[in-house]
């Protein structure tokens, strides 16, 4: 009956505990299925990475021409934002990269836990992204690093206004490097779940609900082809402002 | 009012800010494809600014999309 199917899009982001690993200090400790699929995705990431290249060859083959494709992508990403001396930073935005992809698309399997829709990952991931920039910043340019809040040319009455404006700014960039991730993560992940109900809902209306349910199913399959899009651009999007903002700790005054 | 309702309510006031930001990304996209018809070679090198633009734009959009998860939720 239509009255004993609960709506539950959110659902699919419990963290469940697989292997509970005993308690220290008032707090639980447990293997859960999020750990579960991070160390799926980081094996996953190494095992192919590790297997394409294990011949080298000059002529690359199918797999390994794969990984170059990969490598180069992100390279490209890293030196058009911040030249050729960021690509000390390279393997730094390739394992996130690397990570968020395949945590975005491991996601889109049916029953696979999505880890990027944990905001705790995501606020994880950018909170390294910035302690990275405050760090090398500091550590390459001393306290000349504090540039990066006075632009250049800057009239000196005008001067408090743009530097509380660019402290904020500056505030706000992990905030919306997390946000970003983890809400599109989610906003997608409820959608598919939604237009899912959608299609069982009506399908039990009889014949007539049965052909109604057809609208949603293909537009589930649509937003299925979309999500993929948005999982690929997300992790792209996400090493691309990593990148900028670590061009800032290079090039402090702009 | 009852708060349940008034709940709902500003949790759908809070989400026109999502399709404001969608009005955003248009405009960065339509501007950046009306530009690289006019200039093909050079749209290569600027694809990268677009989505950074896009991100941008973007997150102020989730930034409301987040507030109404706040208000439903809490």
């Amino acid at each position: 009956m239509a009255e004993a199917i609960q709506i539950d899009p959110i659902h699919q982001f419990q963290v469940q505990n697989l292997v509970p690993l005993g308690e220290i200090g008032g707090y639980h400790f447990a293997f859960t299925n999020s750990a579960l699929f991070m160390f799926a995705i980081i094996a996953s990431v190494a095992l192919f990475i590790l297997f394409a290249t294990r011949k080298k060859s000059m002529v690359p083959s199918r797999t390994q021409s794969l990984a170059e494709i990969w490598y180069e992508f992100v390279e490209g990403i890293v030196t058009s934002s911040t030249g050729r001396e960021g690509l000390v930073f390279f393997p730094l935005i390739f394992s996130l990269f690397s990570f968020v992809l395949l945590s975005n698309l491991l996601g889109m399997m049916p029953y696979f836990f999505t880890v990027t829709s944990q905001i705790i990952v995501t606020a994880a991931l950018s909170i390294l992204v910035i302690l990275t920039v405050v760090i090398a910043g500091f550590y390459k340019n001393g306290f000349k690093f504090l540039k990066l809040f006075v632009p250049s040319g800057l009239p000196i009455v005008l001067a408090p206004f743009i530097v509380l404006i660019e402290v904020i700014s500056f505030l706000s960039r992990p905030l919306s490097l997390s946000l970003r991730l983890f809400a599109n993560m989610l906003g997608g992940h409820i959608v598919l779940k939604v237009f899912a109900f959608f299609v069982v809902i009506l399908s039990s209306f009889g014949w007539l609900g049965f052909l109604g349910a057809a609208a949603p199913a293909i537009v589930g399959v649509a937003l299925t082809a979309l999500e993929f899009l948005i999982a690929f651009l997300q992790a792209f999007v996400f090493a691309l402002l990593a990148s900028i903002y670590l061009n800032d700790a290079l090039h402090p005054a702009h | 009012m009852e708060p349940a309702a008034a709940k709902l309510i500003g949790a759908g006031l809070a989400v026109i800010g999502v399709g404001v930001s969608a009005i955003g990304v248009g405009l960065i996209f339509g501007n950046f494809l009306l530009g690289a018809l006019r200039n093909p070679s050079a749209a290569d090198s600027q694809f990268g600014r677009a989505f950074v633009g896009v991100a941008l734009a973007e997150g102020l959009g989730i930034f409301a999309f987040v507030v109404a998860l706040i208000i439903l939720f809490t």
